[in-house]
């Protein structure tokens, strides 16, 4: 049987990419793990009431 | 909406084909004659003052010493606080003041002209560094100079300037920005460069030998003397984008020391206004942040336009300056701008950043959707009047000015 991909992912080196919050980034790096960083936040801060507004605005 | 995109195109048009000249100083009230004795404008949206902070209190007492309307600096307060004083902001004048602000019926102030558009806007005369009203100073020194300047200097300057048919400035700030000029907390470049331009007409009109060093004196001692032509530079772009229905983008930013406001081209002249936030920088030896006035004054017009703290990229000596880091990582500022702009100017451009021009045309939606708050460079008062500056730094605009801009402006466009 073969085995699921998920179970190889620890196996070989990673390769991370995390968004958002750069804490986890950070701590990776400090760990000596190579990762990239994207800069991501919720549009208007996660604001419900702001976000829709400029969806119906469009930016 | 395309009603939105077609309006904000138009808004970014009008900023870009603005054609600014500094054309005359002159009185402030010939320059803006609904301006009475015993009228103070001041920098920032409206306030009282209950609500004002310590250096625009020190430099309200000082300016009404100045104008003969108080006999010393205690009755002056006094007067102030039993409302003897009607006060309003420079912006519903025509007019910018940078940190405390303050225009009077006799100070000069200097008038650059829009010959794109033939409005015209107006800024007081850059008292130099040190201990000056705009950080709130009002001791005989500080009054005895803008006596002179009144007197002597503001003259001669109208006459030079009148004399020389006005200083283009589009162009010379153009040129600043390939000298390391960011026009709001170096203007080292743009300093020197409008001396150049004025010494020759001031050799005519300064009235002798003497009084020309004075004034050459002066202009040559002041790495800050171009802030205000930059300032009224950017009120006079500004005004013209003022009104067009549907139209998001930020028309003015100004602070007074206790509240931060903004203006929105498709809201009219409204205030969206917040708590201002305390520059983040470095202090001259012997003070610290516990000296400091919250962020103050009218200045931020330069970062509305696309400079100050927009063009950072231009001047990476100001970063070290005002504490932001790493000269190599000025141009970071710079390219953050851009994802809350509408548009680069192409006739400013910044050589380090491959000839990027500033970002240029504040979308109140874009601050909102990234949380991205506009950049500003600025000078940093004590907070006790009299005193001065103390420091210099990078502050954010509150992003609550934003979302209260945005839900106003939602609602203008119809979308609830």
């Amino acid at each position: 049987m073969q085995q699921p991909a998920i179970n190889k992912l620890l196996e070989e080196p990673l390769k991370i990419i995390n968004i958002g919050l750069e804490r986890f980034a950070r701590e990776l790096d400090r760990q000596g793990v190579e990762v990239v960083h994207v800069d991501w936040a919720p549009p208007a801060g996660g604001d419900p009431k702001l976000a829709d507004l400029l969806a119906k605005l469009g930016s | 909406m395309q009603r939105i995109e077609d309006a904000n195109r138009e808004a970014l048009q009008r900023m870009l084909c603005g054609d600014p000249v500094l054309v005359d100083a002159l009185p402030a009230g010939e320059a803006i004659p609904e301006l009475k004795q015993g009228m103070i404008l001041h920098a920032g949206p409206p306030i009282g003052w209950d609500r004002m902070c310590g250096p625009i209190r020190g430099a309200v007492a000082g300016i009404a010493v100045f104008e003969g309307w108080a006999p010393d600096l205690r009755a002056a307060a006094d007067m102030a606080a039993d409302g003897a004083f009607e006060f309003h902001p420079n912006h519903h004048f025509d007019a910018v003041g940078p940190m405390t602000g303050l225009t009077t019926v006799s100070q000069p102030v200097m008038a650059v002209e829009n010959r794109a558009f033939g409005n015209r806007a107006y800024c007081t005369i850059n008292e130099g560094l040190g201990k000056v009203m705009r950080f709130g100073g009002n001791d005989d020194e500080v009054l005895g100079r803008l006596r002179w300047l009144r007197d002597e200097f503001g003259p001669a300057l109208g006459a030079a300037l009148r004399s020389a048919g006005g200083v283009e400035l589009k162009s010379l700030v153009a040129r600043g920005l390939t000298m390391g000029d960011e026009m709001h907390q170096r203007n080292v470049a743009c300093s020197g460069l409008t001396l150049r331009a004025l010494a020759p007409a001031l050799a005519a009109t300064a009235g002798g030998n003497a009084a020309l060093s004075k004034a050459l004196a002066f202009i040559g001692g002041n790495d800050q003397f171009f802030l205000n032509i930059a300032m009224a530079m950017g009120k006079a772009i500004m005004d013209p984008v003022r009104g067009i229905d549907g139209s998001s983008v930020v028309t003015a930013m100004s602070r007074n020391g206790t509240d931060f406001g903004i203006r929105i081209s498709g809201t009219g002249d409204c205030w969206f206004t917040a708590p201002v936030e305390m520059p983040q920088g470095l202090y001259f030896p012997g003070f610290t942040e516990a000296d400091a006035n919250p962020d103050m004054g009218d200045s931020t017009i330069v970062e509305t336009i696309g400079l100050g703290g927009f063009a950072m990229g231009a001047a990476p000596a100001v970063a070290g300056f005002v504490g932001a880091g790493a000269a190599s990582e000025a141009g970071n500022f710079t390219r953050s701008m851009s994802e809350i702009t509408l548009g680069e100017n192409p006739e400013w451009t910044i050589p380090a950043l491959d000839y990027m021009g500033v970002p240029t045309g504040i979308d109140i939606r874009l601050v909102v959707e990234t949380g991205l708050a506009p950049t500003i460079n600025t000078g940093i008062a004590h907070k006790q009047p009299g005193v001065g500056q103390v420091g210099a730094g990078v502050v954010r605009a509150p992003l609550a000015c934003f979302e209260k801009a945005l839900l106003a402006f939602a609602e203008s466009v119809g979308v609830s």
